[in-house]
């Protein structure tokens, strides 16, 4: 370890001038990332600020959020696959099959609410596991494997619940999700703990490599990175904390559904910036034949990334159940399409390899934004529906011809 | 200047596939510090040997010495593990991962059960600055954004990073240009002078010239030529690929 490194450099070099010198040159060669997307959502504030007068009110900011959450869980299950090249068109029934089992446990059998949730993720899971084991190791396109259980699943789902059956939510604890809030400092907390482990976590890394002897970036990135957290989510909290009721009983807080969603995508992030397991899934996505060379066990990722998808989708489910307070046999149905659309729109990339959770949560809030958007402006749905293709489309095609420039068309 | 005893050793190699004999009794030998250039026209058996030598397909009859012990090489595990590596034609890196993510692919190094990227990172810039690589401008750059000698460069650096004693390159300069093949072709003299012992594998008669301490040449699954480079010539190892020059005593 004693030998000096001179010759090369890592990217962590220069001034802050030359790290957004950098940044621009990588947008300019392709790796967009979620910038469109956050474009899409400065675009579309404007557009339906100026339309609707409800659009920026304390009520429907934390609507928004709440309705995103929902989507942001289901969109960040499918990168776990899309990340893979793969597709799971049956997230969403396996989330509507794991809720049904969960609400026939309570009813039915008279189960408490807490194994009846644990069973509705292990069959949630063991969906994941046999689609995975059809794809991965019978070698099954996961486009008509998956199709095939999106079929099969809603038939599933009468069956458990009968033809027309709506079952209600009575859990407290599952209604309190979406529904209920944060106290006012639960918020603040919040927000201080989400800055500080970011910061601690930057400051870790800076630590091991200086400890390494390697070149870090200016610590002014640190700093602004900080200063950004603590503004956007202070004026977030804040917001979310002002009374936003138009009846009379007061609807204050963060809600509930806000840091459950955190604290998943962080976990989810860590697992595929920072262990073996994340690092091989990007592997098998960007070379399959490549990781397979480098030792990797491509049968297993590929499995793994399946049973990941399918529990971080019955979380969704649960989320939808708190929302709407009920289960029936249509859950999951149609969210499964805007959950590809939300990944794809924020950035993450059909063609495997590219993508990150955050890319779907911002994603997710574009879609939650056009759809509630245009409810708000009372156009039918049927706009709506227009309007998310064409974004989608739009989408696709970037992240096409994001790949044609980074010269991965023309070797293939 | 050659060593006594070879890295690797191939006495009397014989592979069937079927009723068609690829590789007819192979004698062959690699030293630490040298660059041995395998050639043979198409259909020769080069690649069944390769393939042989890298446990992907093993040879049915024939000894194996390696550091003068005999082994076996029965899996791609079992050759990696006496410090084979094969740097295959079609490169075999992924391109959404950076340079330091793909030298390390399948073999990273960990702390505190999380991918330990300073060490990584430090270990791969040390790598290839031993191999006088000054190419890439940065080693977190995305191999889609490099050139196919920086590809090369990088699939290369990775075997030695992963102290390989024995390299086994297929075709590395068949996709490049003029100066992306002199650099490629550097690049494999400085692995030689690491103390690796470099197989490499080329239909280019001139870079074999140019980069090689000895010719072998195969001819439908003979050797039928073991050549010193300052011995012989271009016409000489072109005879002997096309099968017009035969070599007593050597089969």
């Amino acid at each position: 370890m004693s030998e000096k490194v001179t010759s090369l450099a890592s990217g962590h070099e220069g001034t802050l001038g030359d790290q957004v010198r950098g940044y621009v040159g990588r947008v300019k060669g392709g790796e967009m990332g979620s910038l469109p997307a956050v474009f899409g959502i400065i675009i579309l504030t404007a557009v339906f600020q100026t339309l609707s007068p409800f659009f920026i009110t304390k009520l429907n900011f934390a609507n928004l959020f709440v309705q995103a959450a929902e989507l942001t869980m289901l969109s960040s299950a499918l990168v776990f696959v899309i990340l893979l090249a793969e597709i799971d068109l049956a997230a969403g029934v396996t989330a509507g099959v794991a809720m049904a089992v969960f609400i026939q446990l309570i009813k039915a059998q008279g189960w408490p609410w807490i194994p009846a949730l644990v069973v509705a993720f292990i069959v949630g899971t063991a969906i994941g596991l046999v689609i995975g084991f059809l794809v991965a190791k019978i070698g099954v396109p996961s486009f008509v494997v998956s199709l095939a259980f999106f079929l099969g699943f809603q038939g599933m789902q009468l069956v458990l619940l009968g033809e027309g059956g709506v079952y209600r939510v009575e859990v407290p604890a599952v209604l309190a999700i979406m529904n209920k809030n944060l106290p006012a400092a639960g918020g603040w907390i919040l927000l201080v703990v989400s800055a500080l482990a970011s910061l601690a976590l930057s400051i870790w890394d800076r630590r091991r490599r200086s400890s390494t002897g390697l070149v870090n970036k200016p610590f002014s990135m640190i700093v602004i990175r900080l200063v950004a957290i603590v503004i956007a989510g202070s004026f977030a909290v804040y917001y979310m904390n002002l009374n936003r009721s138009q009846g009379n009983i007061p609807i204050k807080g963060v809600p509930i559904v806000l840091p459950i969603t955190i604290v998943v995508l962080a976990i989810g992030t860590f697992l595929l910036d920072r262990t073996r397991f994340g690092r091989h899934l990007y592997a098998v996505g960007g070379n399959p034949e490549a990781a397979r060379r480098a030792g990797i066990k491509v049968v297993k990722i590929r499995i793994l990334a399946f049973v990941i998808c399918s529990f971080l989708a019955v979380i969704s489910g649960v989320f939808h159940a708190s929302r709407i307070g009920s289960v029936d046999g249509s859950a999951g149905h149609t969210i499964v399409l805007s959950g590809v659309a939300a990944a794809v729109v924020g950035g993450v990339s059909l063609f495997g390899g590219r993508g990150r959770l955050a890319h779907a949560a911002i994603g997710a809030v574009v879609i939650s934004m056009i759809d509630n958007g245009l409810g708000l402006l009372q156009m039918p749905a049927g706009i709506s529906y227009l309007v998310q293709g064409g974004v989608l489309l739009a989408a696709a095609t970037i992240d096409a011809l994001a790949r044609r420039r980074n010269g991965v068309v023309s070797r293939n | 200047m050659t060593p006594p005893v070879p890295v690797v050793e191939l006495t009397g190699i014989r592979k069937s596939f079927g009723p068609v004999e690829v590789l007819k009794g192979i004698d062959f030998s690699a030293y630490a510090g040298q660059v041995t250039a395998l050639v043979g026209d198409n259909g020769a058996g080069k690649s069944t040997l390769i393939k042989g030598l890298a446990g992907v397909q093993p040879f049915d009859e024939g000894l194996i010495r390696f550091a003068g012990t005999q082994v076996e090489l029965n899996s791609p595990l079992q050759a990696s593990s006496y410090g084979i590596e094969v740097v295959y034609q079609d490169l075999a890196l992924c391109e959404n991962l950076d340079i330091v993510q793909n030298m390390f692919l399948g073999k990273e190094e960990l702390k505190f059960g999380t991918l330990n990227e300073p060490a990584m990172e430090l270990q791969a810039t040390q790598a290839l600055t031993r191999l006088s690589v000054r190419t890439v401008k940065s080693v977190r750059q995305k191999v889609s954004s490099l050139s196919g000698g920086q590809r090369q460069t990088v699939a290369i650096a990775r075997s030695v990073l992963r102290e390989a004693k024995l390299v086994i390159l297929d075709e590395p300069t068949a996709a490049l240009g003029v100066a992306q093949t002199e650099q490629v072709l550097n690049l494999v003299q400085r692995l030689a002078q690491q103390g690796v012992a470099v197989i490499i594998i080329s239909h280019n008669i001139s870079d074999v010239f140019k980069v090689a301490n000895q010719i072998s040449v195969m001819y439908l699954g003979q050797m039928v030529a073991h050549l010193d480079t300052k011995q012989t010539n271009y016409d000489e190892v072109i005879a002997y690929i096309t099968g017009t020059k035969t070599q007593e005593g050597v089969k």
